[in-house]
C-alpha cells in the first residue's frame, strides 16, 4: 500500500530535527521518532538529541559558569570589592542549566507541532526498507511506513568495559550534566575533547579534578595546540596523570571510588580515591538496535557507523543518514544540521546542492579556548611537505589580562599557509578567550579561498585579540621571537 | 642643533635606494611629528631600513592641566584605557550573572574608581616606557618637544622648559592627531572634563552628564553606568553620526533600558560651579534645539564628547605651504599619504576623509615607509575597514551601512538579511532575549556579494574581525551560507 509519510526521521537530534523541519517547509508529510535509552546510571532526557541535552549546550553553560569564576577574580583587580570567600554551589548551576535544557526540549516540541511534523516518543527499528517498528517505554508497538527514511540516531558515550568496575561505578557526560549533587573529586579519562572540557569547568567551579591520559591529548587535533591547552589547564589547577591507564575501579565503604592505574613511564601501579569517575573515552554510534542488517544498510564493521555517499545516501535506496551516526563525518552539530537541511532540499526541493565538509571550523571549550579551521600543522606538512608550508605565528596577551594580572603564556595563534606565490591559507589555529567568536569569520574567509596577502590587507579592529591574526608576520622558519609587543 | 656629521652617508643610502642624490645634507632622513599610533609605527618601520629617524612628541596639557607620556591618543586617552574601563563595567555585569550560575558572595558589591584607575594608569605607564625603550633600541631619536615647521625642510622643537632647537630632514611625516573639542560656552574649559581627563581622574566622577552622541560619548557613558554611576547623555540630534542608524538606535535603546538617561535635542549653553570638590557640584543650563525651552540639571561631572579637532593649525604648515581644509583642519593627501608638498606626508586622524582608527594609522604609516625606503608599492587599503564601538552592547561593523548602500546601489539592488539572537550565556541569567542582532547587506547585482556586515552583541570585535577578512576576499551570501557555524557561539548566527 501507499506509505504513510513522505519522510520519517529516526532520531530527534540536531541533524534529524533540522531535516524534518526543512522537509515540512515543502509541505511534506513528515514524522520524527525520538527515544532516549536511559544511561547505565538511569539518566534520560527529552527531545533535542545530544547537543541540547548532554552536549554542546549544557557544556557551554557550565564552561561559562567556570569562566565567571575567573571573572570574579579579575573583577577585584578592576576595582570591584568582593568579600572573600566566594563559593560555588553545584545545585544552583545544575538546576539553572537543566531548566534551560528543558525549555529547549519544550521549544522543539512546539516547533514540530507548528510545522505539522508528527512526533513519536518511540524507539525505532527496521522491519523492511519502508517500515519502522516503534516501541514506547511501556512496550506499546506502532508501525510507521515512509517513502524516505533518514537515520539520525547519533551516538552515546562508550564505557571501557574491559576495566573492572567501569560500568557499575563510573558515569559519562550523559550523566554529568544531570547530576543533582556535586560530582566532588573527579577523574576524567582519557584526554579527548569531552574529557578536557569537563575537567576544565569542574576545576573552574572549584572541584578537585584529574585527567588521566594514556598517550596524547586531543587526538586528531594539532598537537602543538593540544599541548598549549593542557599546559594551561595544568597551571589553572587541573591535575594530569600522563602515560597512565586505569586497570580497575572499586567501591569503598564510604561510597567513594578507588581507582587503580598503571603508570607506563615508571612501570608502577598507583591508586587514589575519587567521588566520581567520568568516562570520556569516545562515543559509539547508536546503530545496533536499528536492525540495519535486516534491510541491508551497510555499516563500517570496525566502528558500527553507517556508510553514506556524498548525498548522505546509504547502501539502500530511499534510506539516508546524517550526523554523528555517519562514517567519515565530523561529529558536530552544525554539520549535522546543514547536512540534514540540504538533504531535505534535495529530496523535496529541487536542489542538487551537496554538503561541503571541507573547512569546518570547530572550538574546544577548555578554560583557555581553542578554535581552529582547516589543517593542523602536521597534516599540512604531511600533505604538502615542510618545504611547501609556511607557518606564521604569534604569542599575544589579551588586553583584559593586563590589569587582571592573568598569565597569558599559552595565548597563541598560528596560520598554516602554502608557501607558493598565492600563499593560500590551509589552517588557522587560535588559543585564547572567545576562540569560537574569533575563528568563525576567518572560517568564512578560508571558504572563500583566503590567502595570506589578503588577510594582511585586512585592517585590524583595536583593541581585540582577533586583530592579531591580521598582524601575523613572524614565521616559524625564521626562528625569530614570536611574542607580540605593544601597539 | 647643527649636526657634526654633514657627511655623504645619507646620500649614499639615498643612492642605494635608487633615489637621485639630494644636494642638501639633512640632519635626518625622516622627522615624525607626533608619537602616536601612526607616527611611532612609521618611525619604527623606517628604523628597520636603517634610516636616521627622529620622533617629536609633545602633549599640550588639557585645560585642567592633564598630560601624558609617549604613545599618542590610543595608548593614553583612547582605545586602551577605554577598553579596560569597558571591561571593568562588563565584569560588573559578569558578577551579577555569576550568581545565576551558582556563585555566591556578598549581596552588595561596590566599585572603587581609584583601584581601577590606578591599575589602568600603571598599565599605560608601562606602555609609555615600552615605547621609549623600543625607540631607543631601534636608534630612533626621540624628543619630548613640540614640533612646528619654520621653513623648508626645517622644524623647530620646543620642550617643556621653552628651549628651542632646529632640525632638518629630507622628509617629514605629520601624525599629530586630534584633541577633544570644547563647546565654546561659559564654564566649559573651567569646569568640564573631556576624555583627555577622564581616564586619569583622581576621584570618582559621580553623577555624570555626558554631552555628545559620538562613539566616545556613548562608550564613556556606557562604562560609567556599568560601574554604578548615575549617567545622563545629552544629545543634540542623532546618535553615532556616520554609523548605520538602525544599529545606532538599537544601541541607544539598550543603553536606555539599562539605566542611562538620555536628554534629546538639547545643547548646554552654560556651566556653573555650585560647589568645589573632588568631585564638585555643577549646574548645567541647556536649551532645546527646537524652540525656546530651557532646562537645568545638577551633576558632579560634565564630560564633553562632541567631537575632535585636528592638531594642524599651530604647527607652521603655512610656512611650508601644506594645504589644509580650512573648515575642518584636516589634511588632504593622495593615495600615498603625500600632502601637496612632495616631501611632507601625513597619516592618522588628521587625514581628510579617512577613518580615525589606530590600526588604519599604523597600517598607513608602515606601508608608507615601506614604499619610501624599501621599494614596496603596496598602498593602504582604506576600503572595508572594520570597526567596533565598545558600548555596553558592543557593535561591530564592516563595509556599508544600510542607508549608504541604499544610496549607492538603490534599494531594489540590495538585499538585507538579518536576525536577532540570544547568546547562550545570557539564557541562564535571564538577560534580554531580543537585543542581540546581526545583519548583512548584499549587492544583488554582484552575485549577492556581502558589502556590509553589522553585529550587535557580546565580543562584537572578535566576531567582526574574521568577517572583515572574508569581505576582503569578496565573500558572497552563498559562501556565507555554506560555511559551517561553530556551535554554540554568537558568531555562528
Amino acid at each position: 500500500g501507499k506509505n504513510e509519510y513522505d519522510l520519517l526521521v529516526i532520531g530527534g537530534g540536531s541533524g534529524g530535527l533540522a531535516c524534518a523541519k526543512e522537509a515540512a517547509q515543502f509541505g511534506r508529510k513528515v514524522a520524527v521518532l525520538d527515544y532516549v535509552e536511559p544511561s547505565p546510571q538511569g539518566t534520560k532526557w527529552g527531545l533535542g538529541g545530544t547537543c541540547v541535552n548532554v552536549g554542546c549546550i549544557p557544556k557551554k553553560l557550565m564552561h561559562q559558569a567556570a569562566l565567571l569564576g575567573s571573572a570574579i577574580k579579575d573583577a577585584q583587580h578592576y576595582g570591584w570589592n568582593i568579600a572573600q570567600p566566594v563559593h560555588h554551589t553545584w545545585s544552583v548551576m545544575a538546576q539553572a542549566v537543566q531548566n534551560h535544557v528543558k525549555s529547549l526540549n519544550w521549544g522543539h516540541r512546539v516547533q514540530l507541532q507548528d510545522k505539522k511534523v508528527k512526533y513519536f516518543n518511540m524507539k525505532g527499528s527496521f522491519s523492511d526498507p519502508h517500515t519502522i517498528r516503534g516501541l514506547t517505554t511501556a512496550g506499546k508497538e506502532t508501525i510507521v511506513t515512509a517513502e524516505n527514511i533518514v537515520i539520525a540516531t547519533g551516538g552515546r558515550p562508550k564505557y571501557p568495559t574491559h576495566i573492572a568496575g567501569a560500568l557499575e561505578y563510573g558515569i559519562t557526560s550523559d550523566d554529568l550534566f544531570w547530576l543533582k549533587e556535586s560530582p566532588g573529586k573527579t577523574l576524567t579519562p582519557f584526554g579527548f575533547d569531552v574529557s578536557l572540557e569537563c575537567a576544565g569547568f569542574l576545576t573552574g567551579i572549584g572541584l578537585d579534578t584529574t585527567v588521566m591520559m594514556r598517550s596524547i591529548p586531543l587526538r586528531g587535533f594539532d598537537q602543538q595546540m593540544a599541548s598549549l591547552v593542557t599546559e594551561h589547564m595544568e597551571s589553572y589547577g587541573t591535575k594530569f596523570l600522563k602515560r597512565c591507564f586505569p586497570t580497575k575501579v572499586e567501591k569503598l565503604e564510604s561510597n567513594r571510588l578507588q581507582v587503580t592505574w598503571k603508570n607506563t613511564d615508571l612501570g608502577t601501579e598507583e591508586s587514589d580515591s575519587f567521588d566520581t569517575v567520568m568516562w570520556a573515552v569516545g562515543r559509539a554510534p547508536e546503530s545496533e538496535t536499528l536492525n540495519l542488517e535486516r534491510v541491508g544498510v551497510k555499516t563500517n564493521s570496525e566502528n558500527g557507523k553507517i556508510i553514506v555517499d556524498a548525498s548522505e545516501a546509504t547502501s539502500v535506496p530511499h534510506i539516508y543518514a546524517v550526523g554523528d551516526i555517519t562514517e567519515g563525518r565530523p561529529e558536530l552539530t552544525p554539520t549535522a544540521i546543514a547536512a540534514g537541511k540540504l538533504l531535505a532540499q534535495r529530496l523535496f526541493g529541487q536542489s542538487s546542492e551537496l554538503m561541503d565538509y571541507d573547512h569546518v571550523p570547530t572550538t574546544v571549550f577548555t578554560p583557555l579556548e581553542y578554535g581552529c579551521v582547516g589543517l593542523s600543522e602536521e597534516a599540512a606538512v604531511q600533505c604538502y611537505g615542510s618545504d611547501n608550508v609556511e607557518v606564521y605565528h604569534a604569542y599575544y596577551k589579551p588586553l583584559e589580562f593586563t590589569v587582571a594580572e592573568r598569565d597569558a603564556t599559552q595565548c597563541y595563534m598560528k596560520m598554516v599557509c602554502l608557501r607558493e606565490r598565492e600563499q593560500r591559507i590551509l589552517g588557522l589555529h587560535f588559543i585564547g578567550p572567545n576562540a569560537g567568536e574569533v575563528i568563525q569569520g576567518f572560517a568564512l574567509g578560508i571558504k572563500c579561498g583566503a590567502t595570506y596577502p589578503q588577510l594582511m590587507k585586512t585592517i585590524g579592529i583595536h583593541p581585540t585579540c582577533a586583530e592579531e591574526i591580521t598582524k601575523l608576520r613572524i614565521t616559524k622558519r625564521s626562528g625569530l621571537d614570536a611574542t607580540v609587543t605593544g601597539c | 642643533s647643527v649636526q657634526a656629521h654633514k657627511e655623504d652617508k645619507p646620500q649614499k643610502l639615498l643612492e642605494m635606494n635608487g633615489h637621485t642624490p639630494v644636494p642638501h645634507s639633512y640632519d635626518y632622513d625622516l622627522i615624525v611629528i607626533g608619537g602616536g599610533s601612526g607616527g611611532l609605527a612609521a618611525a619604527k618601520e623606517a628604523a628597520k631600513y636603517e634610516k636616521k629617524v627622529m620622533v617629536l612628541d609633545f602633549v599640550t596639557p588639557t585645560p585642567l592641566g592633564n598630560s601624558w607620556g609617549l604613545g599618542g591618543t590610543c595608548v593614553n586617552v583612547g582605545c586602551i584605557p577605554k577598553k579596560l574601563m569597558h571591561q571593568a563595567a562588563l565584569l560588573g555585569q559578569a558578577l551579577q550573572d555569576s550568581r545565576k550560575f551558582g556563585w555566591q558572595f556578598t549581596e552588595e558589591v561596590k566599585h572603587n574608581w581609584m583601584t581601577m584607575t590606578e591599575s589602568v594608569q600603571n598599565y599605560i605607564g608601562s606602555l609609555n616606557w615600552g615605547y621609549r625603550v623600543a625607540l631607543r633600541e631601534k636608534n630612533v631619536t626621540y624628543e619630548n618637544a613640540y614640533g612646528e615647521f619654520v621653513g623648508p625642510h626645517t622644524v623647530k622643537a620646543t620642550n617643556k622648559r621653552g628651549v628651542e632647537k632646529l632640525y632638518t630632514a629630507e622628509r617629514f611625516l605629520i601624525a599629530t592627531g586630534e584633541r577633544p573639542r570644547y563647546l565654546g560656552i561659559p564654564g566649559d574649559k573651567e569646569y568640564c572634563i573631556s576624555s583627555d581627563d577622564l581616564f586619569s581622574l583622581p576621584y570618582c566622577p559621580g553623577k555624570t552628564l555626558v554631552v555628545g552622541a559620538s562613539y566616545v560619548a556613548l562608550e564613556c557613558a556606557g562604562f560609567l553606568a556599568g560601574l554604578g554611576l548615575d549617567v545622563t547623555v545629552m544629545v543634540r540630534s542623532i546618535l553615532l553620526r556616520g554609523f548605520d542608524q538602525d544599529m545606532a538606535n538599537k544601541i541607544g535603546e539598550y543603553m536606555e533600558e539599562h539605566g542611562i538617561n538620555f536628554i534629546r535635542e538639547f545643547v548646554p549653553i552654560k556651566v556653573e560651579q555650585i560647589e568645589e570638590g573632588t568631585p564638585g557640584r555643577l549646574k548645567v543650563i541647556a536649551k532645546s534645539t527646537n524652540g525656546n525651552q530651557i532646562i537645568e540639571g545638577e551633576y558632579n561631572t560634565v564630560l564633553l564628547a562632541i567631537g575632535r579637532d585636528a592638531c594642524t593649525r599651530t604647527i607652521g604648515l603655512d610656512k611650508v605651504g601644506v594645504k589644509i581644509n580650512e573648515k575642518t583642519g584636516k589634511i588632504p593627501v593622495n593615495d600615498e599619504e603625500q600632502t601637496n608638498v612632495p616631501y611632507i606626508y601625513a597619516v592618522g586622524d588628521i587625514l581628510q576623509d579617512k577613518l580615525e582608527l589606530t590600526p588604519v594609522a599604523i597600517q598607513a604609516g608602515r606601508l608608507l615607509v615601506q614604499r619610501l625606503y624599501a621599494g614596496a608599492t603596496t598602498k593602504c587599503d582604506y576600503v572595508n575597514v572594520p570597526t567596533t564601538v565598545f558600548t555596553p552592547l558592543e557593535y561591530g561593523a564592516c563595509g556599508y551601512s544600510e542607508e549608504t548602500a541604499v544610496e549607492k546601489f538603490g534599494e531594489e539592488n540590495i538585499e538585507v538579511y538579518h536576525s536577532h539572537f540570544w547568546p547562550l550565556e545570557w539564557t541562564v541569567p535571564s538577560r534580554d532575549n531580543n537585543k542581540c542582532y546581526a545583519k548583512i547587506i548584499c549587492n544583488i547585482q554582484d552575485n549577492e556579494r556581502v558589502i556590509g556586515f553589522h553585529v550587535l552583541g557580546p565580543n562584537a570585535g572578535e566576531v567582526t574581525q574574521g568577517f572583515a577578512a572574508a569581505i576582503k576576499c569578496g565573500m558572497t551570501k552563498d559562501q556565507l551560507d555554506s560555511t559551517i557555524g561553530i556551535h554554540p557561539v554568537c558568531a555562528e548566527v
